[in-house]
């Protein structure tokens, strides 16, 4: 019996070993290790002091913090934008769709998003450049009378971001809306209400678990995003992760790329933890 | 808005259409790319001037096709070879980490739990700039300490796999552990029964049950690498995987070769998401 146990702690340690490496070697060290480069400061050929003035830096020069403004700002707007346009479509698959059409149609959704999201942003900027798909189709139908350039501008950026976050957010959508009982919409309209109480009295509050799950998904991927602004907003996109490419390798000033980093870290890990909080969701529920 | 519940004519149709424009924003990118890979012209873009193979096939410059194009094979045979290399990683590790949290209680299980889950709400950007770092400050200090240069810690694949596994892992986890949570423990202590040593009846009964969940989880990690940019795009060295090679192009603006590769990467993760299904089949009626 003794011999079981040990075996057992054994076991256990063989386990827990490869899980312990990967989270300290390849995020929990290098977290740490970019938080105390980005409070190093150079003042000299090799000769680095502690302090704030890589943070300073960023409070002090518009472009940082307005790019940063920008960023969280657009991150909100497409996260919005996207529950707007998912909702309807996650509502038909989940409660309006019968039978075969119901698998059919949520399979569908799911497509694009095997697919790279570089080949997709590549399918936007074809769609959308001046020589692209739809300014000839506007030209065609006389809707205008020469080639419209629709990239390198916000609702370029904002198309394709949307476009990015569909799945993350008709997937938890779908699967709430799945579970509300029709007799109880059809209690609602019983009971005297129309379609927008019973859309907002019955069925809202019952997908909020969804709702938020799939908002504090599509944000952070938003807020992390590189392709889609970079390729579909050209040069004057003003992405902040853009800012930290460029901090770490076209001008090689690590200790600030840090420093951007570690911003952007704790922007989207305080809307991850206020999103749980209001929802009262735990982290493991919403991801697993 | 349910079946059950009569509503206008004109609202049931004007709903119907929502979700027809919705299907065809989806599907619209994907088609384009696909039919400009046909088009016999120099640039992915209008006029429409004939169909040709040339940008699979053609081997001789400018138009030189995807089958005859030296660096982008090279970058999807580097793809390949990273991608196989986290999914072994992720798969293995994510057994190991199923196992742990399924089958042993420790303290700060929770904790841990929650740790596992971490790198999915890190922006990929930020792993990518902190293994950077750390890799980094470990080249300098064993440099100082022994004398000894680790060239594998430069940016380079080494970094690129390591940078990928760091958060394919935890999704290889979730999906290995779901299954192993509805494994039914008495079909072990049965085959310990019958004199199968603890070792053994993992070996014979519980791992093949949790293949399905090991392959699936395989097929999203391989999927997930061949197409992942962002943690890559920070950690590449001189060997460009093929998101990276395509990242280029697409600025400097490229032949519709680009959109043979898109086209290519369609059909390999179309196959992918088709095996997958076919392998999760039986059981996955009740999940997600």
């Amino acid at each position: 019996m003794n011999e079981r146990k040990v075996g057992l702690r054994l076991g256990f340690y063989l386990l827990l070993a490869p899980l312990a490496l990967w989270l300290t070697l390849l995020v929990l060290l290098p977290q740490i290790d970019m938080l105390m480069l980005s409070l190093r400061v150079k003042v000299g050929l090799r000769q680095y002091v502690t302090g704030p003035e890589n943070y300073m830096e960023f409070f002090t020069e518009p472009l940082y913090w307005n790019t940063f403004l920008r960023t969280a700002l657009m991150s909100v707007a497409a996260t919005v934008a996207t529950l707007i346009v998912a909702f309807p479509v996650a509502y038909y698959i989940a409660k309006v769709a019968r039978g075969r059409s119901k698998g059919l149609l949520f399979v569908l959704c799911l497509i694009p998003f095997w697919v790279s999201e570089l080949v997709r942003t590549f399918g936007w900027m074809i769609l959308l450049r001046e020589s692209g798909v739809v300014s000839n189709l506007l030209q065609w139908s006389g809707l205008s009378a020469g080639p419209v350039e629709m990239l390198y501008n916000d609702a370029a950026i904002m198309v394709g971001l949307v476009y990015a976050s569909l799945l993350f957010m008709v997937v938890p959508l779908a699967t709430t809306l799945d579970s509300l009982d029709d007799s109880l919409i059809e209690a609602g309209y019983d009971l005297g209400g129309n379609g927008y109480t019973v859309l907002r009295r019955v069925v809202v509050p019952h997908a909020m678990p969804g709702i938020v799950s799939g908002c504090i998904v599509v944000f952070m991927l938003t807020l992390g995003n590189y392709l889609t602004p970079t390729l579909l907003g050209g040069k004057h996109s003003l992405w902040f992760t853009e800012q930290i490419y460029n901090q770490f390798i076209t001008r090689f000033n690590w200790e600030q790329g840090a420093a951007f980093g570690f911003l952007l870290l704790l922007l989207s890990s305080v809307m991850v933890w206020a999103g749980l909080k209001v929802s009262r969701q735990s982290l493991a529920g919403t991801l697993g | 808005m349910i079946p059950s519940i009569p509503q206008p004519r004109a609202l049931k149709l004007i709903y119907m259409a929502y979700i027809a424009v919705f299907f065809v924003y989806l599907a619209a990118p994907l088609i384009v790319v696909t039919a400009f890979s046909f088009n016999d012209s120099m640039f992915p873009s209008l006029p429409w001037n004939g169909f040709t193979l040339d940008w699979f096939v053609n081997d001789t410059a400018p138009r030189t096709g995807l089958f005859h194009d030296g660096r982008i094979l090279e970058s999807i045979w580097i793809s390949l070879v990273v991608a196989c290399l986290v999914t072994l990683l992720s798969v293995a590790v994510g057994t190991c980490n199923a196992f742990l949290f399924e089958r042993h209680d420790f303290p700060f299980k929770e904790l841990l739990y929650l740790a596992m889950l971490a790198p999915l709400v890190i922006p990929g950007v930020i792993l990518g700039i902190s293994i950077l770092v750390f890799s980094n400050t470990l080249i300098n200090w064993l440099d100082a300490l022994f004398g000894i240069e680790v060239e594998a810690l430069r940016p380079g694949l080494m970094l690129v796999v390591l940078g990928q596994f760091s958060f394919i892992a935890t999704i290889s986890t979730l999906v290995i552990a779901a299954r192993l949570r509805k494994f039914d423990t008495t079909l072990e202590e049965a085959a310990r029964n019958l004199g199968a040593s603890h070792w053994r009846a993992i070996r014979t009964v519980t791992l093949p049950y949790l293949r399905p969940a090991m392959i699936g989880a395989g097929i999203v990690a391989l999927l997930m690498s061949f197409e992942n940019f962002n943690t890559t795009l920070i950690l590449v060295g001189p060997d460009a995987p093929l998101t990276i090679t395509m990242f280029g192009r697409l600025r400097e603006g490229s032949t519709p070769v680009l959109n043979a590769v898109s086209l290519f990467l369609m059909v390999v993760s179309g196959g992918l998401a088709v095996l997958s299904l076919f392998v999760q089949r039986p059981e996955n009626e009740s999940e997600d």
